[in-house]
């Protein structure tokens, strides 16, 4: 890290600690490390109650941790006040969220454009091409005039990857991507992050699902607050054969 | 955010809820048309009461008979008979700010055709009266200095008494008794209407103040003195002038009251102004009272509608809204729904305004002004009332609520 040839990581969380003050204070995370360098794909996994979302929140800078470091494109965060994180989520995050979280009855169009529209350097023009770009990235170019109800659940996961990829993001962060999709549908969606990250995306996803976790390249589990485990995949899954194969079953199941 | 997105957004947030935004306005367009209705029917009035206090004469003041005191105690204007029509004559020589003087006695009587009789108030007055009371003639004339010298039995009528004793029929040239003293209708006067202070002024016999001294009232005092301040002469210095005369008339000594009052027109005039001024202002306030109802009203809706769109509030936080752009949104959208009530409602309040008078015996006036106070009024309820639930938006968690079910 310390050599000038060195990436600079794209998240570094260094002992962060995360207490939730109460009658009984409960320590949802206990001094957790963490690095992620540029082109990974990190699956975090773990039972519910374990601490990920805490985890997730923090890497996504929607929270602040009560102790430690955490520095997100060599920025440190913990000085910032909750306006400059919003900032910095506008920047540097693209979020995909559980149970996609589109805005309803808006197009598609309007959905994934949303973000820049909070970046004053991006011009309502430019924020309206953009969005073409990252929809046309996710195919589904010809479906932008389209409100979220008209769309199946992976198309509306794969605008909310587009709204997610829009503000061209230094870490795409995703909490159960695929937590409300039948199996063909979650791989086409994996498929997705996986090509993405093979063009270069730095992608963090949390999920509970041990097949999803095996399509990341580095996983790490979380229990009690604490990394119990942080390997690299060995038999990666390419979720484009996976999809294919779910789809062929499906075909014969029918 | 950019403004223009700001604005469109919250627009189109509106027109998704369309019946829920209509349901919103329409407190403010009733408050806000209240308000214009109110204020004009009370412009109305108003005007119409000046209207009528110019009716009784212009640049006109009015001497009354001194306050008598009885041991200290004042027993009213009135009370005492100290003017004459000495007085009366001294005024015509000597006032130069001046263009009429006239006695007034008052009587009141019954007056009598066969076969009817009608009570009503005869007044002893010199020809100068018609002009300075605003009098006009419908039918006949007035009568004239030389009636006044010879005593002559010559009476005009108002309309209400003409009504009343002849019906449709003319009266010129009729006899009426009044007491019992029988007299000729030589005129008929211009309808006046009620008075500001809710008396028929056309229920009235004018008639010579000798006539009605010698036949009527009896005596040599007038209770009443009325005179018309001349064109451009200050009525400030008419009243000094006319008390210097009446109080060396009247020999009263530099340490001795007035033995008179001499009211203005516009004293009275100023007086009922203010009274029909509180009467506005106090419709105004009623009004205003639903114009806040109003603006509760889209408090209400508002906060329903942060609570209903908090996943919305979250994602947009999330991807990088920060609070004040939130909070812009939501008071854009409070403060659309206020102005395009309150321009609805200002609508609504003209039409009611034209409308109206044609349907119940209300005059109405609508001022500029009062239009553009209510909508400004309605614009700020919206900012009030739309401010603490927009900011409920912007504090909000992200987290907690991209989370909310």
């Amino acid at each position: 890290m310390t050599s000038a040839t060195a990436p600079v990581p794209v998240l570094a969380a260094e002992q962060v600690s995360k207490v939730y003050s109460g009658a009984v204070p409960v320590h949802a995370l206990r001094e957790v490390s963490l690095v992620v360098d540029p082109g990974e794909m990190l699956a975090i996994i773990g039972s519910s109650g374990s601490g990920k979302s805490t985890l997730m929140n923090i890497l996504g800078c929607l929270d602040r941790p009560t102790s430690g470091r955490y520095l997100l494109d060599g920025v440190e965060t913990s000085g910032l006040s909750k306006n400059e994180l919003a900032e910095l989520r506008n920047r540097k995050i693209g979020f995909v969220f559980q149970g996609f979280n589109l805005l309803p009855r808006t197009s598609a169009l309007e959905n994934v454009e949303l973000p820049l529209l909070y970046d004053r350097r991006v011009s309502v023009k430019e924020a309206r091409e953009r969005a073409l770009e990252a929809l046309a990235r996710v195919g589904l170019e010809d479906r932008a005039g389209h409100e979220p109800s008209q769309l199946s659940g992976g198309q509306q996961q794969r605008v909310a990857v587009a709204r997610a990829l829009v503000n061209r993001p230094k870490l795409l962060l995703a909490d159960e991507p695929t937590g409300n999709l039948d199996t063909a549908t979650s791989m086409n969606v994996l498929a997705l992050f996986q090509e993405l990250n093979d063009a270069g995306a730095t992608i963090v996803l949390v999920t509970h699902e041990p097949d999803i976790a095996r399509c990341a390249k580095r996983v790490i589990e979380i229990s009690d607050g604490r990394i119990r485990r942080d390997e690299l995949v060995k038999d990666r899954l390419r979720a484009a054969e996976m999809a294919r194969e779910a789809a062929a079953l499906a075909e014969v199941a029918s | 955010m950019k403004r223009l997105v700001l604005l469109l957004t919250a627009l189109r947030s509106l027109l998704k809820n369309r019946l829920r935004t209509l349901l919103t306005m329409l407190g403010i367009i009733i408050g806000v048309a209240a308000v214009i209705v109110m204020v004009a029917i009370g412009r109305g009035a108003q005007s119409r009461i000046e209207r009528e206090i110019a009716s009784m004469g212009k640049n006109l003041l009015t001497i009354f008979s001194g306050a008598a005191q009885f041991g200290g105690v004042s027993r009213g204007g009135g009370s005492l008979s100290t003017l004459t029509l000495k007085d009366v004559d001294l005024l015509r020589e000597q006032a130069t700010l001046l263009s009429g003087v006239s006695p007034s006695v008052r009587v009141s009587s019954q007056a009598v055709v066969p076969g009817v009789n009608w009570q009503t108030t005869v007044f002893g007055v010199s020809p100068e009266y018609f002009e300075i009371r605003g009098w006009k003639l419908a039918q006949g004339e007035a009568f004239t200095e030389r009636d006044v010298r010879s005593r002559s039995r010559s009476a005009v009528l108002g309309k209400t008494v003409v009504t009343n004793l002849f019906g449709d029929a003319s009266p010129i040239g009729a006899e009426i008794r009044v007491g019992k003293v029988p007299l000729v209708v030589v005129g008929v006067l211009e309808e006046k209407g009620q008075s500001g202070f809710g008396n028929d002024q056309d229920d009235v016999i004018l008639a010579p103040i000798s006539t009605v001294m010698s036949r009527l009232s009896g005596g040599t005092n007038v209770q009443q003195i009325y005179v018309s301040v001349a064109e451009g002469k200050d009525s400030t210095a008419a009243t000094e002038e006319i008390r210097g005369i009446l109080r060396s008339s009247h020999r009263l000594g530099e340490t001795e009251a007035d033995d008179f009052n001499i009211r203005s027109q516009a004293e009275i005039s100023a007086a009922a102004a203010t009274t029909t001024q509180t009467f506005t202002l106090l419709l105004a306030a009623i009004a205003s009272v639903s114009l806040l109802v109003g603006g509760i009203g889209i408090m209400n809706i508002m906060l329903v509608s942060v609570t209903e769109r908090t996943r919305e509030i979250g994602i947009r936080l999330a991807v990088g809204a920060k609070s004040r752009d939130v909070l812009v949104q939501f008071l854009i959208e409070a403060i659309v729904v206020s102005t395009l009530g309150g321009l609805l409602g200002v609508a609504l309040g003209l039409a009611l305004a034209e409308v109206l008078p044609k349907l119940a015996p209300f005059q109405t006036q609508v001022q500029p002004a009062t239009v553009l106070m209510a909508l400004g009024f309605a614009v700020a309820v919206g900012v009030f009332f739309g401010f603490s639930p927009a900011r409920r938006a912007a504090e909000m968690d992200p987290i907690e609520a991209l989370r909310y079910e």
